[in-house]
């Protein structure tokens, strides 16, 4: 039995490569993220790996919150079904890499939209799905009420995201005395904290509301009213499909828009016989809008019927029946003194 | 001869009669098919290579990520909690990389003594006349070994926390040594006008006692006459100096530490993730050196034990001058790749926030900047040239101390 | 025989009847003070001895045993005071630890796969049974193929069930089992190589070993999760579990590379001469002699390899996949099970886990190199 020496570290590609061909997405046409979608049948949304309100994963496995939401809304908006979209939870270090190599078609995981990112991380922002703020949690029996007084403190935090350098320009600025410890997960944050290791808990003021309940006891600690820095998040996508970006830049638009005229999943099929001439374009009982963008005239009828406008989303990941009881404050429509203002659907 | 065929191939004039081996067909030959292998594998493996290349660069360049070691110039922007050379928030991003690469031989070099001491001492106990002992060595390194690195790390990251109290009720020792769970704090020395003098009266102290010690080795194999170097160099390293220091006015003040407000300020602190790190890679490691010592105790052969006892040295001096130098031929490789898996496994310090190379470089800066590639590359650098080192050491030590075979 | 006469001289004509140690030295009273209280440096190790474990095991008894709460519902039950384990933690959570999130109706997917893979180990690894030539080829054959789509589906009516879901001790096995078997062909080509007279080969193959001993476990794994989707053409993707499975068997296999490579080393040389006198081609002696006898004497090697491989899985949890220690700690925050002693408990459960099984492969592999020994002394 002759054996041919076999072609040396190829083989060693080749193994990892071919024992797995079942695993690998078919590669993508060149073109608009769009046909990948409608050729996979599902929308590949980039989530976090665990955040009440936002995308937060129940012992099921079912995802609830409001980037589930939205991500929830695009499918239904191309595919008028709601569960035509699977989520990959992604961590904080790998969220952008995971979308710039297609392995996510959408971000929807609470990422601050920072001109960095806009430019040297090749990705666009498609909107603001929450306004936030970096915030302060403290516990109450250090009796600190404003963070100006936070002078020497140790404060934990995440590694790979805004808030590190968002401390140090607020306490430099300030003149604050400071340490900070930057931990790769969010968990080990609620832990270290939870052990008094640090005496401040800085992440997002929405994402304090959330950690706060994994806490051994949640009403011992207080979140300052001081916001340190601007915390726009919202969904992103790659650069280089402008037909993508404005599916999603869209599809979060009518949320709004349909809170804004009163429309609800409850009275959403009701509305359809509506003479208001702004209900009918978003409705899509008149116009083209729908083929505009590259989806069926029905696609915000079917986004507001499975999702709701953006109020009803808000009040039921991030509202005040849930145990976050987050106020709409600055997400509030624009008319009420928030700045959610969506652009007109004409 | 009947059956003999004259060679097929061209090239050889000969025949049976003149026994000169007729040259091989090309793809028998063996000399050929090696050099065309070599070159099939090394063309596979640079086509490979330039295709890995080629889609790392248009893939950057299409996603619009930055390239190139630029970066390495841009202000950090961030803190970190562990610095052992002046860093500041608008150090650029080449300073944290000497910061985390220095937290990184910190932890290591420390852990490596302990690990060092506390593997010794496990690994001769375990051969002790003493049942107890031995059973205590033995169930030791049983248990350690075979929990993971990480699950030590978690374990004493926790139990340290929980054990401590807070700033605020810290345990106090020496009324200047703080332990609390921010860290344990110590007074800082600092240097005054002269102490210069000191450090080098203690470095010319310790040339002289090398020189001391090699002149006493070469009298005693000489004359046979013992000296006593270790006095001597003690007196010259620490003696010496401290005379000095006292007489030209003890030129060194301490910084002590203070609680202001949530923490202590001031002196030198130890962070529970160093010292949790610390502890956590000590005493894994040291139940793999308990193993390698105790095997190259018994890989000495009794033979040695029973003549140097007829020899009438008693079995303190037995251990330390026939057993131990002997056995540590055979120690010092594996105790070598222990030093390196030490040194390696202070990267899982980025799980409890410690901020070594990987936590700080390949973590923060690489989230930042989000040039995975040439962090990464960095990075894996760094410890190969570790690894490298340890390995010429070791190389250079098995050569020198192996066994003169015939 | 006949003694002399004077009654001042005794002469002995029979030996002496043997008579038993003195009562201080024999029995339990004679061990003891042979072994532990020999001299006073042993009395003073002794006394240590006893203190050290006077500290550390009743406080370790107490919490886990004594004082620990071995049922109840909710945090309520572990909350009380002076509360040790939290035991019922672990009970109402073992669903995750095992399965990770993989749906509840498919886990007997996953027990069959480990129940048939139990099943073709166990006679490879028990000496005296034959047909091991055939145990092994199915093992590393059809077995990764049935487990494949056993776990992940998505055939022959089969559900799929994506790798996000996976967690726990599957994830653990998953990738400690994978890892050495793709290591091992890869390692005994890279010890091959390495031992090969052709210097591109021999130099490709220690660039590789030492590239991949040199760093550390957690920076390939970085590499894998964030560099490998850059080195991949346009819209080729990799499953992230898959990703850590590749990075995870190519550092795998330069270890097992250089385990085989002491195996070969301990072949003598006549081994080798006699194949080539026989006229068997290089392959022919490495598959027929060489390496069944090389493999045979590194086997407690491998098992070495594949306990480090068993406890480096826990590092998976750094780049986001839930091994068994990652969902652990990912309970810890259930609202539900929120008290002091959730993590510890659990933690320690972790570790005993751990240790049960690494202690029982060390077990075995020192079983086995005792066995082996026996056959292989050269001197």
């Amino acid at each position: 039995m002759k054996l041919r020496r076999p072609a040396g570290l190829c083989l060693a590609f080749a193994i990892g490569f071919a024992v797995t061909t079942p695993a690998w997405s078919e590669p993508a046409e060149p073109g608009p993220t769009l046909a990948g979608v409608l050729d996979k049948g599902y929308v590949q949304c980039g989530v976090s790996q665990g955040l009440p309100g936002f995308s937060n994963p129940d012992a099921a496995g079912e995802w609830t919150g409001i980037d589930v939401d939205l991500c929830r809304a695009i499918a239904a908006a191309i595919f008028a079904d709601v569960t035509a979209v699977r989520f990959t939870p992604l961590s904080a270090k790998e969220r952008f890499t995971a979308l710039q190599s297609r392995e996510i078609d959408v971000l929807s995981r609470n990422t601050t939209w920072t001109l960095d990112r806009d430019t040297s991380l090749g990705v666009n922002f498609a909107g603001v799905n929450y306004y936030d703020g970096q915030g302060l949690m403290v516990r109450k029996d250090i009796g600190v009420t404003d963070a100006l007084e936070l002078n020497g403190v140790t404060l934990c935090t995440n590694t790979g995201t805004t808030t590190e350098l968002n401390v140090a320009d607020f306490f430099r600025s300030n003149n604050l005395d400071y340490k900070v410890l930057a931990f790769e997960k969010a968990d080990e944050v609620v832990a270290a904290y939870n052990a008094n290791r640090c005496d401040v808990y800085t992440t997002d003021v929405s994402g304090l509301a959330a950690q706060r309940l994994k806490l051994t006891d949640p009403d011992a600690h207080v979140i300052l009213d001081t916001t340190i820095s601007k915390e726009p998040l919202g969904p992103a996508v790659r650069q280089g499909d402008d037909q993508w970006l404005d599916i999603v830049r869209w599809t979060l638009n009518v949320m709004v828009a349909a809170e804004e005229l009163g429309v609800t999943s409850a009275n959403v099929q009701e509305m359809t016989a509506s003479t208001n001439p702004q209900i009918k374009r978003l409705l899509g009982t008149e116009g083209a809008f729908g083929e505009a963008l590259g989806l069926s005239n029905a696609w915000a009828l079917n986004v507001i019927a499975a999702v709701g406008n953006y109020g009803e989303s808000f009040e039921r990941n991030l509202g005040k029946d849930t145990p976050l009881g987050l106020a709409r404050g600055q997400n509030a429509l624009y008319r009420d003194g928030g700045l959610q203002y969506a652009i007109p659907v004409r | 001869m009947a059956g003999s065929q004259p060679p097929a191939q061209t090239g050889a004039q000969t025949g049976p009669q003149t026994g000169a081996v007729p040259r091989p067909a090309l793809i028998n030959d063996a000399r050929v098919r090696a050099i065309v292998y070599q070159a099939l594998t090394l063309a596979v493996v640079v086509w490979l290579g330039a295709e890995i290349w080629t889609n790392a660069v248009s893939n950057l360049e299409r996603a619009n990520i930055a390239s190139g070691f630029g970066f390495l110039d841009t202000t950090a922007g961030f803190g970190i909690v562990q610095t052992l050379v002046p860093y500041t928030e608008e150090s650029t991003y080449a300073q944290a990389f000497l910061v985390g690469l220095l937290n990184t031989l910190l932890v290591a070099v420390v852990g490596i003594v302990l690990a060092t001491v506390l593997g010794f001492l496990v690994g001769i106990g375990s051969l002790s006349r003493n049942w107890l002992i031995r059973q205590i060595c033995i169930v030791y390194v049983e248990t350690m070994r075979n929990i993971p690195l990480l699950l030590h790390i978690f374990f004493w990251y926790f139990a340290v926390l929980r054990s401590v109290p807070g700033p605020r009720d810290s345990l106090e020792f020496l009324g200047s040594i703080f332990v609390n769970n921010r860290g344990v704090y110590f007074p800082r020395p600092v240097a005054e006008e002269g102490f210069g003098l000191v450090v080098m009266a203690v470095a010319v102290g310790i040339a002289i006692s090398v020189g001391l010690a090699r002149w006493a080795k070469q009298r005693r194999e000489r004359t046979g006459q013992p000296f006593p170097v270790a006095c001597a160099s003690f007196g010259l390293c620490v003696g010496v100096p401290l005379v000095l220091f006292a007489s030209i006015g003890q030129p060194l003040t301490f910084d002590y530490p203070v609680l202001q407000g949530f923490n202590f300020r001031g002196g030198l602190v130890m962070i529970p993730e160093f010292l949790s790190l610390l502890l956590a890679l000590s005493i894994y490691s040291a139940a793999f050196i308990a193993e390698n010592v105790r095997s190259g105790i018994l890989a000495v052969n009794k033979g040695q034990t029973e003549a140097a006892y007829a020899l009438g040295l008693q079995p303190g001096q037995t251990m330390r001058l026939v057993i131990i130098p002997q056995a540590l031929r055979v120690i010092i490789p594996p105790l070598t790749s222990q030093y390196l898996n030490l040194t390696k496994n202070s990267s899982l310090a980025v799980a409890i926030a410690y901020p070594d190379l990987v936590s700080v470089f390949a973590g923060t800066v690489l989230n930042q900047t989000g040039q995975a590639v040439e962090i990464l590359f960095l990075t894996m650098a760094v410890y190969l040239t570790l690894s490298l080192l340890t390995s010429l050491v070791m190389n250079w030590y098995n050569k020198k101390f192996a066994l003169a075979e015939r | 025989m006949p003694t002399h006469a004077s009654p001042l001289t005794f002469v002995r004509t029979q030996t002496v009847p043997v008579s038993p140690p003195p009562r201080p030295r024999r029995g339990v009273v004679g061990w003891v003070r042979e072994n532990l209280f020999s001299s006073i440096g042993n009395t003073v190790l002794t006394v240590f001895g006893v203190y050290l474990i006077a500290v550390t095991v009743p406080p370790v008894l107490d919490w886990a045993v004594f004082s620990a709460t071995w049922s109840g519902t909710g945090r309520e039950a572990c909350l009380r005071e002076g509360a040790g384990a939290c035991w019922p933690f672990i009970d109402a959570k073992m669903g995750q630890f095992i399965y990770g999130r993989y749906p509840l109706d498919e886990r007997w997917r996953v027990d069959w796969t480990f129940f048939i893979g139990v099943a073709a180990l166990v006679p490879l690894l028990i000496p005296s049974l034959p047909y091991k030539g055939w145990n092994a080829v199915f093992l590393l054959v059809p077995y990764p193929i049935i487990a494949f789509i056993l776990l992940t589906g998505g055939v022959f009516g089969l559900p799929e069930v994506e790798t996000s879901l996976w967690g726990g001790m599957l994830v653990t096995l998953v990738v400690a089992i994978t890892g050495i078997v793709a290591s091992l062909p890869l390692g005994v080509l890279l010890a091959l190589g390495r031992r090969s007279h052709l210097p591109v080969i021999r130099m490709l193959c220690i660039g590789f070993i030492e590239i991949w001993r040199g760093v550390p476990l957690i920076t390939v794994l970085f590499m894998a999760s964030v560099m490998l989707p850059l080195f991949l053409p346009e819209g080729v993707t990799f499953d992230k579990l898959l990703r850590c499975l590749v990075a995870v068997a190519l550092f795998s296999a330069a270890y097992m590379a250089e385990v085989v490579r002491g195996g070969l080393q301990a072949i003598p040389r006549g081994q080798y001469e006699g194949a080539q006198a026989l006229g068997l081609t290089y392959w022919q002696t490495m598959l027929f002699i060489i390496l069944p006898q090389a493999l045979k004497i590194v086997i407690p090697g491998i098992v070495n390899n594949f306990i480090a491989l068993f406890k480096d899985t826990t590092l998976v949890l750094i780049i986001g996949l839930f091994d068994l220690l990652g969902i652990i700690q990912l309970n810890f925050t259930d609202a539900e099970w929120s008290t002091p002693q959730t993590a510890v408990t659990g933690y320690v459960f972790a570790a005993m886990v751990y240790f049960v099984i690494c202690s029982g492969m060390s077990q075995y592999s020192r079983y086995m190199e005792r066995r082996l020994d026996t056959g292989h002394r050269n001197d």
